[in-house]
Formats: structure tokens, C-alpha cells, sequence
């Protein structure tokens, strides 16, 4: 079934030359991709380099026809017409946001449009049967009849998987598989996947963090601007993060953050005794008496693993956003001030930009310059009539100076990539000139190039005099940011590192254990 | 076809409305032997439906800010009911009777707008039992009986502008409205294009503003024609004039002020509004209390045109309005909609109605051929979204697409922004 190449190793997949072309753009252009059986293939590539695209062009979601290129599985040449297509053939993509439905269970979501059948009837015994023995091989222990919504999303991932499982997978496509997941559950898909190799699946992985890539793949295609570019071979090529890094951006970073000498002025944020409840769950508490303070010109680093409550705690003081609060004082410039809601919070002067872009920091329909004042109206408009001619020259200074690459400001914010949409959102909210911005994964889901430019900017606001908190799970960004650095667990503040005494091992040491802060 | 593309840029939508609109009057100007385009039925057309159009205004606020309002009928006939009764039983003069009727309309809105905004149910809930109630009201107060108005009060309903100054064979004021119209369009359109030029925006063409304007005055002028040559006694109605008037203020609220931006936003992505700091309970009171005080008007409108209030008034308006609202562009998940565009859509399903009754097709023809077009309208908007790739309409409208197409793939996306860029 399957050829070999030259040196007589089975090939599993070859792409060739593959074009796909969207009105007006060339999306892929010659793109090449060669995967061997039963090896992990890394596709690498900065966003909006057409890595996805390329996954949908295999898996069928553009089908045949819309593109050009041969693509040869299993030795023959594919014309996939749709998912269900390539399916049949053994190709299974999960996308980077699941397709799981919450409210049916596990066992319903592994089976569904799949359900094993007797006389047309769903023979829920035979598809217990089967689900049990598919958790066990992801290693999910789970009863099969929980609801997708009372799991967290690491154990989602490994629902999904099991459902590629039963599909009897050849070659499984993950898209950021770990983007969302901690760093435990992380290692655990990435184990997972690596046992997967091990019964002779392919996997193709997307991913943005390198340093799995480096550790599970055998081969990595990096892709750039539509074009294959090269394809490393991880064990006989020596590849590390910065030669990845360098295949994606086409030339060597010197620095991953920019340079930044830090002007730190006295304390003027504090919060005292921050207690707030989970808004469903009477007796639980997400935030357990905080104590933190920022100063001028400060990025403070707030570390903590997914869940630990870093997001609640900043959507709790912005506006008792989230949550039920219960006690706790906020004092600025030494005096106390009350935060009930998210406007009185940015009168005060607080900005807050959200981990989670397009559901709670961005109205997709709107375009650029609405959506830069949009925080900001009465800035720009007298006796609450907007001026338009303000809107825009205020939107069009901000795309020239966070560089924002889009062909106009009018242009809506839903076709921009992660990297400029978050730009808009930084706008969004230096516009309202606050003293404390709250930035919840920043550079989430933002390429490399991109993060460079955003942590400029961060730089430069904290030298404005502005405090600035930063939350992130990437702890390399904390540390390459942050001048003093906060780790949270379990909703309690654990301790708090400066920037020189602080490394991955001592973050991680205080973000794993309820050890009193110091 | 790229000169058509430019003239009538914008929205997709407005485009395939205000074309739409065109073919159908000159549809049935053609097929009518010329009985659609004279001035005794153009009149007529605009004061059977103000009443349907100034609710089209209030309707869109409300889809556009993600809800829906089916009581309006019901609501409409209430208030009419008892502004009737104040003025018959209760010696209300006319002027404070449409006083009462709107404050009125502004404590039921209050009322749908409590349930709505602050305790969280559904408007289609709240509003559908907001129809029941209300309805069930209007019956019950006034006995199932018609309830005259006076004359004064009639004139809101079927009243025109009067006959003032020198004999010219037109009416004067309808004449005078006209031209200051006209003056509006060229001022607004000409410092719109020297603010945008000024910001270094992009502007069309030259040819392509002027030939827009001449079109733009052009239909003003005849309309205006239509309008003052009427059969003696007639001319501009003042139905038309409120909601022209309305169409100005809320068309204005709606782009321009922080209050209509807040309204869109919510619609938009409520969490996304919130965390911005719009109070989103406020901004759904408001437009749920608006749309009750809008029917409110339309009720006393239709009371004024019909001589006396029923049982029977408003029933099934709130589906004319939404069809409306629909058909000119608006999205049925929010943050979608102008209010031009509902008015346009209203006018498309007006005109519809009355080339159909004029060439004689019977009411259940009308109805099955207005279900068709509504459902056509729609889903053309639909289908345009969903295309990626090129057809003839896709190909068509390729550059009128914008804002609110959201694509999952944020990656392929971000190419469009890097080509153009390169």
C-alpha cells in the first residue's frame, strides 16, 4: 500500500505542489509536505502562514477541485470532496477549538454521527463497551456518561482523540492541540500522542509551542508566507527552538524580547484582603484574601497554572466582572477606591484586555476604528454625539503606532490576524490612558513576530509611568517581561519573586504548592 | 458594472434593497398601465404603512441590539384604545391625548423592558405575552367596541400639508419640503466627502458622488412632484412627515451618538460590551422601552387615519415590521441593521402590496408572493455570506462584502491582511 522513499522508508502522505487560492489571495502557493508512517510530523509557521489552510485542503474541508496539487495517501492520489471523505480513508483533524457538544456526555459525543447501530436502533450497551475500552487507551478515567461541560478542556482534547480512535485513525491532524491545556495536561496529550505512535499511528501536529515540537516530532515542515520551506529532520539535523524560529521568520531573532530599562516609581495600586466566591458555587472561593501592590512603571508578572484563578481575579477587580464578591479593598494613589462596575473601574483608571479575544474583547462585526474608541466614546464625542472625524484620526494614530497591517482602519476587526486584533484591542484600551492595564494572555495565539512588537509596546506603556500586570502561562514570557513576578494557586497568592531571583523552577515551585506567601 | 458597483457601494444589502425597490416600482409602473407612479396612489401608499415603518424604526434598534419585539400590534392598539377613551370619556383635548398615549407607551416599554434587561427573560417571551396582554386589554377596556377620536386627533392619521401662499398649482409647503431635502442630501453628502477627504480617508470619485446626488435629488424631486400635483385637498400626508422626521432622529441616534453605538456593541457581543464598560441592561431597557413608545405612536397614527380605535387594530403589524427590519438588512443574531435599511425593506413590502392589490391579485396570492420574497431576501443575504468563493452574485457583490462575514479561520485570514499589505 504504502511506497518508499529513497532510502527505502515508507511514505505515508505526500502533498504535492498544492495551491489554494482565495479571491484575491494566494493562500497556498507549491506547497510540498511528506510524511512518513508512523512518525510525528510537526508543521511549523508563523500565523497566517497557511498551515491550517493546508490541513483543510487534506482533510477535505476545501475539497477537491478548489485547489490544485496532487495529494498521494497510502499510495494512491486522493480526491477528498469532503470530511467524511477523508475520514473514510483514515485521515482524522481536530481543530484547535473542539468540536465537542457540552451538553451530551462523553460516550454521545465520542459516537456521534458514528452511533454503532443494531437495526437501526443505537445499542448504547455495545457503544459503553466500546468507549470504555477508547478512555483507556487515551487514559481518561471518566464514566462515560459524564457531560463534555463538567470536564475540563484538557480532558476534551483526549475525548476528541478517543473519537479519532474509533474512527480507526491512520493519520491523525492536530491544530494546537495544547493552546488551551496546562502545562501537565500538555505533557500528558503529548505522551499520549507519543504512545499513539507507538501502536503505528501518523500524526501531523500544529503547534506554536516549540518546545514540544522539539520534544515529540521527528520531522518538522515549516511553512512561511504560503511556500513550504524546508523540511528538518529533528534527531540528524539537531534542530532547536531558535533554528525553528528562524525557518519561521526567515532570519535569526536576536532577542525574543525587546531591550527595556525599567523606571520604577513608588506604589500607587494596591488591593488588600481580595476575596471573592465562584458565581455558581456557594462555598467556593476563587479568589482567598489576595494581597498585591503594582508600582509605577512596573510590569508585575502574575504566574499560576490554568484555573488557578489568575483571570478571576482580574475580571473580580475590574468591575466585579466575575464572581461574587465578598471583601477586599482597592486603593489607588493611597486612597480606597470602589470598583462595582467595569465603568467605574475604567474611570478609575483601569484597563483590562481578556485572555479570550473573540468572545469577550472583541464585537467581530465592527470594524477597526469603532472598536478602538469603543471603550473611550465620551473621549470623542460632545453631549454624547460621537465625532466621527476624531474616531478616525484617533484609530488611523494608533494603526500607525502599534503598526497595525491592515489596508485601512474601516476594515473590519474579524479579518485581521490574532496578532494585529489583539493591537486593536491594546488600542482599544490605551485610548482610555489608564494607570493599571491588566493584560490576560497577551500574546496568546499571536506568532512570534507579533509578540515581539506587543511586548515592545507593553515596555513602553510601563515607561509612560503606567503599572502594568501581566498574566500569562507562558512562563518565558513572564520572566522575559515581568519585573516582579506573582504566582497564585488555587486562588491564593503563594509568593512573589523579583525578577532576579525568579526561573521557571522557583515559579513553578510556588505555582504547584500552597506554601504561605512570603 | 464596476460603474454600478461604485455608485451604490456601501452595504450589500442596501444595494440589493434600493435596486430591488427601483425594479419593483418600475415593475409595476409597466404592468399597472402607469396607475403605480401617480400622485393619488403614491399617497396613498405612504399613509397605509407610516404606521408600519415608524415601527420598522424601533424594530431594528431592537434586532440589532439581539432581541425581538412581537408585541407592538398589541401595544399599538392599547394605547390607541385608551387615548380614544381619554379623549371621548375623560375630556382629554387632542394634544394631551398624544401625550397620554406616548407616556403610555413609555410605561409598557418600561414594563417589557424591566422583564427583559434586569430580570433576563427573553423578549420573545416577555413580548409574546406582552401581544396576549395587551391585546386582551385593548378588548377589555373597550368592550370589544370601536371608540371614535375627534376630528382634530384625525389629523394626525390622515391630515396634509395645507395650502399656504401663492397660487402655483403645487402645494407649496410640500414643494418647499422638498428642496430643503434636496439641499440636506447635497450639504451632508459633500462634508461627508471633505471630512473623509481631510482624514485622508478614501473617497470615490468625483463622477461617481455627482451621479449619486443627481440620482439621490432626482427621485426626491419626483417624489416631491407626486406629491404636491395630488388631487386638491392632498398633498405631503402628516404621517409621512413623522416619520420622516423620526427616520432623521433616529437614523442620527443610531450612527452618530454614543447611546446607538452601545446598542450595536451589545448586539454585537454583549460580554465583549460589558467588559468595555457599556452598562448592556441599560442600553436593552432602553431600546425595548423605545420600541412600546414608537408603537404608541403608530397606534394613535392608525386611530387618527381609521376615525376610531377597535379591537381589532394592529393585528399582525409586529410581523409586517419585522419582515421589514429583515429584509433590510439586519442580522437575526444582533449588531446588524441601519435604520434606512428597514425603512427601504418596509418600502419594498408597501410597494409590493399595493402593485399586487392594483393589478388585482387577491390577499391570499399577496400573502404566499410577500412570504416568497421575504424568505428570498434572506436567504440571498445568506447565501452571499456563506460564498468564499467566486459566482455571479458572490462575484457580483465581491467588494461590498465587509463586517459581517466572520471566518473561523483566523489563519486564513491574516494572509488577505499580509497580501494586501505586500
Amino acid at each position: 500500500m504504502t511506497s518508499l522513499d529513497t532510502q527505502g522508508e515508507p511514505i505515508l502522505l505526500e502533498m504535492r505542489s498544492i495551491t489554494k487560492e482565495f479571491p484575491g489571495v494566494k493562500a497556498l502557493s507549491n506547497v510540498s509536505l511528506r510524511v512518513m508512517a508512523g512518525e510525528i510530523h510537526a508543521i511549523c509557521g508563523e500565523n497566517g502562514a497557511g498551515k491550517s489552510t493546508l490541513m483543510k485542503v487534506l482533510s477535505g474541508v476545501y475539497p477537491y477541485g478548489s485547489y490544485t496539487g496532487d495529494i498521494v495517501y497510502q499510495a494512491e492520489t486522493q480526491q477528498f470532496k469532503d470530511i467524511r471523505a477523508s475520514e473514510a480513508a483514515g485521515i482524522v483533524i481536530i481543530h484547535q477549538e473542539l468540536a465537542l457538544i457540552p451538553e451530551l456526555s462523553i460516550m454521545e459525543n465520542i459516537f456521534l454521527g458514528n452511533e454503532p447501530t443494531k437495526w437501526g436502533v443505537i445499542d448504547w450497551a455495545e457503544a459503553r463497551k466500546r468507549s470504555l475500552e477508547l478512555l483507556a487507551r487515551v487514559g481518561l478515567r471518566e464514566d462515560p456518561d459524564t457531560p463534555i461541560k463538567e470536564i475540563g478542556v484538557g480532558k476534551q482534547q483526549l475525548v476528541e482523540i478517543a473519537k479519532a480512535l474509533n474512527k480507526s485513525v491512520k493519520l491523525l491532524i492536530l491544530d494546537e492541540p495544547t493552546a488551551a491545556l496546562n502545562e501537565s495536561d500538555s505533557q500528558h496529550l503529548l505522551d499520549l500522542i507519543l504512545g499513539l505512535k507507538g501502536r503505528g499511528i501518523t500524526s501531523i501536529i500544529i503547534s506554536h509551542k516549540l518546545n514540544e515540537i522539539e520534544q515529540i516530532a521527528d520531522e518538522i515542515t515549516i511553512i512561511r508566507d504560503g511556500k513550504s520551506i524546508e523540511t528538518l529532520n529533528v534527531k540528524r539535523d539537531g534542530v532547536d527552538e531558535d533554528r525553528i524560529i528562524k525557518g519561521m521568520v526567515g532570519r535569526t531573532l536576536e532577542s525574543r524580547f525587546p531591550d527595556h530599562e525599567p523606571k520604577i516609581g513608588e506604589v500607587f495600586f494596591e488591593v488588600k484582603d481580595w476575596t471573592v466566591g465562584h458565581p455558581q458555587i456557594q462555598d467556593r472561593l476563587i479568589c482567598k484574601g489576595s494581597n498585591f501592590f503594582v508600582r509605577r512603571g512596573e510590569i508585575v508578572g502574575f504566574a499560576g497554572l490554568m484555573g488557578a484563578g489568575r483571570t478571576e481575579l482580574a475580571r473580580s477587580l475590574f468591575g466585579h466582572s466575575y464572581g461574587r464578591f465578598i471583601k477586599g479593598q482597592v486603593y489607588k494613589d493611597g486612597k480606597q477606591v470602589h470598583l462595582r462596575t467595569v465603568k467605574q473601574a475604567i474611570d478609575a483608571g483601569l484597563g483590562y484586555v481578556t485572555e479570550d479575544r473573540k468572545s469577550l474583547g472583541l464585537n467581530l462585526l465592527d470594524d477597526i476604528k469603532t472598536t478602538t474608541v469603543s471603550a473611550a466614546l465620551n473621549k470623542i464625542s460632545n453631549y454624547s454625539v460621537v465625532d466621527t472625524r476624531k474616531e478616525f484620526s484617533v484609530a488611523e494614530e494608533y494603526r500607525k503606532s502599534l503598526r497595525t497591517k491592515t489596508p485601512s482602519v474601516e476594515e473590519g476587526v474579524a479579518k485581521l490576524s490574532g496578532g494585529n486584533q489583539q493591537k486593536v484591542v491594546l488600542a482599544k484600551w490605551m485610548f482610555t490612558d489608564p494607570d493599571l492595564l491588566i493584560l490576560d494572555e497577551p500574546t496568546r495565539g499571536i506568532d512570534v513576530g507579533a509578540k515581539y512588537e506587543i511586548y515592545g509596546i507593553i515596555q513602553k506603556l510601563a515607561n509612560q509611568g503606567k503599572g502594568v500586570i501581566v498574566i500569562s502561562s507562558e512562563l518565558p514570557e513572564l520572566l522575559g517581561l515581568s519585573d516582579r513576578i506573582y504566582t497564585i494557586f488555587e486562588g491564593a497568592i503563594t509568593g512573589v519573586l523579583d525578577k532576579n531571583e525568579a526561573s521557571q523552577e522557583s515559579l513553578m515551585k510556588l505555582m504547584t504548592s500552597a506554601r504561605k506567601a512570603a | 458594472m464596476n460603474a454600478l458597483k461604485k455608485l451604490f457601494g456601501g452595504n450589500t444589502r442596501q444595494f440589493g434593497m434600493i435596486f430591488a425597490l427601483v425594479a419593483l416600482i418600475v415593475f409595476f409602473q409597466i404592468f399597472t398601465d402607469g396607475r403605480t407612479l401617480t400622485p393619488g396612489n403614491v399617497i396613498n401608499l405612504f399613509n397605509g404603512n407610516s404606521y408600519i415603518l415608524i415601527l420598522a424604526i424601533g424594530m431594528v434598534l431592537v434586532i440589532i441590539a439581539g432581541h425581538i419585539d412581537l408585541s407592538v400590534g398589541s401595544v399599538a392598539a392599547f394605547v390607541g384604545v385608551f387615548v380614544a377613551l381619554a379623549m371621548r370619556d375623560w375630556g382629554f383635548p387632542w394634544w394631551a391625548g398624544v401625550l397620554f398615549g406616548l407616556v403610555l407607551g413609555a410605561v409598557i416599554g418600561a414594563w417589557q423592558g424591566f422583564w427583559v434587561a434586569y430580570v433576563g427573560i427573553p423578549a420573545f417571551i416577555v413580548t409574546l405575552a406582552g401581544m396576549l396582554l395587551f391585546r386582551g386589554f385593548n378588548q377589555f377596556v373597550g368592550k370589544s367596541n370601536t371608540i371614535p377620536v375627534p376630528k382634530e386627533f384625525q389629523f394626525l392619521g390622515s391630515g396634509y400639508l395645507p395650502e399656504v401662499g401663492p397660487e402655483t398649482g403645487f402645494n407649496n409647503l410640500t414643494v418647499l419640503l422638498g428642496l430643503i431635502a434636496v439641499a440636506f442630501v447635497v450639504i451632508m453628502s459633500l462634508r461627508a466627502r471633505a471630512t473623509s477627504k481631510a482624514l485622508g480617508a478614501d473617497v470615490p470619485e468625483l463622477w461617481v458622488e455627482i451621479t449619486k446626488l443627481v440620482l439621490i435629488c432626482g427621485a426626491i424631486l419626483y417624489a416631491t412632484y407626486l406629491f404636491a400635483t395630488g388631487r386638491p385637498g392632498t398633498s405631503f400626508p402628516i404621517p409621512g412627515l413623522i416619520l420622516a422626521v423620526l427616520v432623521l432622529i433616529y437614523g442620527f441616534i443610531a450612527d452618530k451618538t454614543v447611546l446607538g453605538r452601545h446598542v450595536y456593541a451589545v448586539g454585537g457581543n454583549r460580554h465583549a460590551a460589558e467588559l468595555s464598560g457599556v452598562q448592556s441592561k441599560k442600553v436593552n431597557f432602553l431600546v425595548m422601552m423605545n420600541m412600546s413608545v414608537l408603537a404608541g405612536l403608530a397606534g394613535m397614527i392608525f386611530v387618527g387615519r381609521s376615525t376610531a380605535s377597535g379591537p381589532f387594530d394592529g393585528v399582525g403589524w409586529e410581523l409586517d415590521a419585522i419582515a421589514a427590519v429583515f429584509i433590510g438588512g439586519a442580522a437575526v443574531t444582533g449588531g446588524v441593521g441601519t435604520v434606512i435599511g428597514s425603512i427601504v425593506g418596509g418600502l419594498v413590502m408597501a410597494v409590493l402590496n399595493n402593485g399586487l392589490q392594483l393589478l388585482g391579485v387577491g390577499a391570499d396570492l399577496t400573502q404566499i408572493i410577500k412570504g416568497l420574497v421575504l424568505l428570498a431576501a434572506v436567504a440571498f443575504d445568506v447565501y452571499n455570506k456563506s460564498q468564499g468563493k467566486r459566482s455571479i452574485t458572490g462575484l457580483l457583490m465581491k467588494n461590498f462584502q465587509r463586517n459581517n462575514e466572520i471566518k473561523p479561520d483566523e489563519t486564513t485570514s491574516t494572509k488577505e491582511v499580509i497580501s494586501k499589505e505586500a
